[in-house]
């Protein structure tokens, strides 16, 4: 029974990680499903909503703001940071790139992400800033039927029960609005998408403001969890096996990525890691993602690559 | 050969012309002070031999190009330039030379894609489903569907385009520009690399269009048997120069045309 509770204790944790990885992998999936463009500058994104919100939350708190009010104007201001970043990366690097080809979009998204990364730090500051917006407490389930419980994180769970909500609503969004069946037309073809009066620059806005506010619903989850740092950006690594095996133009997929990676590099630790030496968790999921590139290269969940010859 | 036309359409009312458009990309010039209408209702055809700059004038009228000289009149209104969504939303839908569908998109999804000027509700009311926007997305589901029965494409409806062959991906395009209702049809050799009988279905459904539905086409063909099927007016484009413009009877006999087809001998 021990044994039991352990693998348990391990899934659980390893899947409410995942789903922390799927934060991330969201903002991606939306930018790729909306324009065909892979957005290297999302873990840039995160970086620069964290610092927005904890140097909000930092300097009102200063001016003696009561904590909710603080949160409330520190969430509204980043916010609008997100929406005038959209609106700035629409109107002076994506616009004047509409009809180009898919790699130099792409290119444009890394330039676009050290832009993000310099231009954060220089106005919001370089530290770790420690950001608490959830509890980080421990949680112990079941502490009857397994001795000492189930551990999880608290912070994982509103990290989990946040990512079921976006996907539910973005999945919504997608499927049964105009606005969502303009978002992938103009990924299919610009041009078409021009011709039935599909106003693509207001598209790619909306797009890169609903990506901006997904990175920093996953900037207020991983700022708690690791401090608000640059080091936030290397996330964007972390999020890529996640799309290689959802798929990166599935919303579900993003979040069935996320719990097969994090339940799978957490089993792996806990299981091979003792005789492996260790440290399975940093390249278990990139070696899954491998796998299924072999297998199935549009992911699990991502559309059928159909080519007539 | 239609045979009503060419008295009623001569006294016909302009829908849109261009005067002295010019269009050059570097030092190419694609179109050289082309000046021609479009009258309500009629079918006009643009024709000229390979790079005359037929896909660049109807790049032009929509809205792709924007060209260095000239005026551009549509329903009255003078512009120097179209916008592609000015166009749109005046009424100018269009068909591309190498299809352009949203190929990870169902039949239906495309044609629907079309009506995205007809649907003014917001997207919240659409997320929830509800009332008005309902309404609104079954009302447009029904026009769609019409086109549907009408191309005779209800087979094939729920299947992704991409899967298509060649000419039903042809049909599906003419759908999604029907969908937007326009007043002006630009289709880009809507019967290239079709079969004898897919060609003959897409001149009935063109004849049709523009029968029942009013619809002002101009198309660019190659095939000229289908050119002079089809087209009340014929314009003659060589090397961006607008070398004849008339009835198909007229062309035919334009000695610059026959030269510009077969070649002078110098």
């Amino acid at each position: 029974m021990i044994a039991f509770g352990q693998f348990l204790e391990v899934l659980i944790g390893g899947l409410l990680s995942g789903v922390l990885y799927s934060l991330v992998a969201l903002g991606f999936v939306l930018i790729f499903k909306a324009s065909g463009v892979f957005n290297f500058a999302q873990g840039a994104m995160v970086l620069l909503a964290g610092l927005a919100l904890v140097r909000s939350l930092d300097f009102l708190a200063a001016r003696g703001f009561p904590g909710w009010a603080a949160i409330v104007l520190g969430l509204a201001f980043a916010a609008l940071i997100m929406t005038i970043s959209a609106y700035l990366i629409e109107r002076f690097v994506l616009g004047p790139l509409v009809n180009q080809d898919g790699l130099i979009l792409f290119m444009s998204t890394i330039g676009v992400t050290f832009i993000l990364e310099g231009i954060s730090q220089m106005i919001f500051g370089a530290e770790i800033y420690p950001l608490k917006l959830y509890p980080t407490d421990a949680w112990f389930l079941a502490e009857g039927v397994f001795p000492g419980g189930i551990l999880l994180n608290k912070l994982d769970v509103w990290g989990g029960l946040i990512a079921g909500v976006l996907v539910a609503g973005l999945a919504l969004f997608f499927q049964q609005t105009k606005t969502g069946r303009a978002l992938r037309a103009v990924a299919d073809d610009h041009q078409a998408a021009q011709s039935v009066g599909i106003p693509i620059s207001w598209i790619w806005f909306v797009v890169w403001l609903v990506a901006g506010l997904v990175a920093l619903v996953a900037a207020t989850v991983w700022g708690t969890k690791l401090g608000v740092q640059f080091s936030i950006t290397f996330l964007a690594l972390k999020a890529l096996p996640v799309l290689i095996i959802g798929g990166f133009t599935s919303v579900p997929g993003a979040i069935m990525g996320g719990l097969i990676i994090g339940a799978g590099e957490k089993l792996a630790e806990a299981y091979l890691g003792p005789s492996m030496g260790g440290g399975i968790e940093y390249w278990f999921g990139f070696v899954l993602a491998l796998v299924v590139l072999m297998v199935r290269p549009q992911g699990l969940f991502g559309e059928r690559i159909i080519e007539r010859v | 050969m239609r045979a009503p036309a060419a008295s009623e359409i001569a006294a016909g009312e302009v829908l849109l012309s261009v005067e002295n458009v010019s269009l050059s990309f570097g030092g190419v010039h694609a179109l050289r002070d082309v000046s021609f209408d479009i009258r309500k209702s009629e079918v006009r055809a643009i024709i000229g031999p390979n790079g005359a700059g037929k896909t660049s004038m109807l790049n032009v009228i929509n809205g792709f190009y924007h060209p260095q000289h000239g005026k551009i009149t549509f329903k009255g209104k003078t512009r120097d330039a179209m916008r592609p969504s000015e166009a749109a939303r005046g009424g100018i839908a269009r068909t591309f030379q190498n299809v352009a569908l949203f190929k990870g998109m169902s039949a239906l999804d495309n044609i629907m894609a079309g009506r995205t000027l007809k649907m003014k509700r917001g997207f919240l009311w659409q997320l929830l489903r509800y009332g008005p926007a309902l309404h609104e997305e079954i009302e447009n589901r029904q026009r769609v569907e019409e086109i549907i029965d009408f191309l005779e494409i209800q087979a094939i409806r729920k299947v992704q385009v991409a899967r298509l062959p060649y000419g039903l991906q042809k049909r599906v395009e003419l759908g999604r520009a029907l969908a937007m209702e326009p007043d002006l049809l630009l289709l880009d050799e809507p019967m290239a690399g079709m079969n004898l009988e897919e060609k003959e279905d897409m001149s009935r459904f063109i004849i049709d269009v523009n029968d029942h539905f009013g619809t002002t086409i101009a198309l660019i063909e190659h095939d000229m048997g289908v050119v002079m099927d089809l087209s009340d007016r014929v314009v003659v484009l060589d090397h961006g120069v607008k070398i004849a413009d008339g009835t198909p009877d007229e062309v035919k006999k334009d000695q610059a045309v026959i030269d510009a087809y077969l070649g002078v001998a110098h």
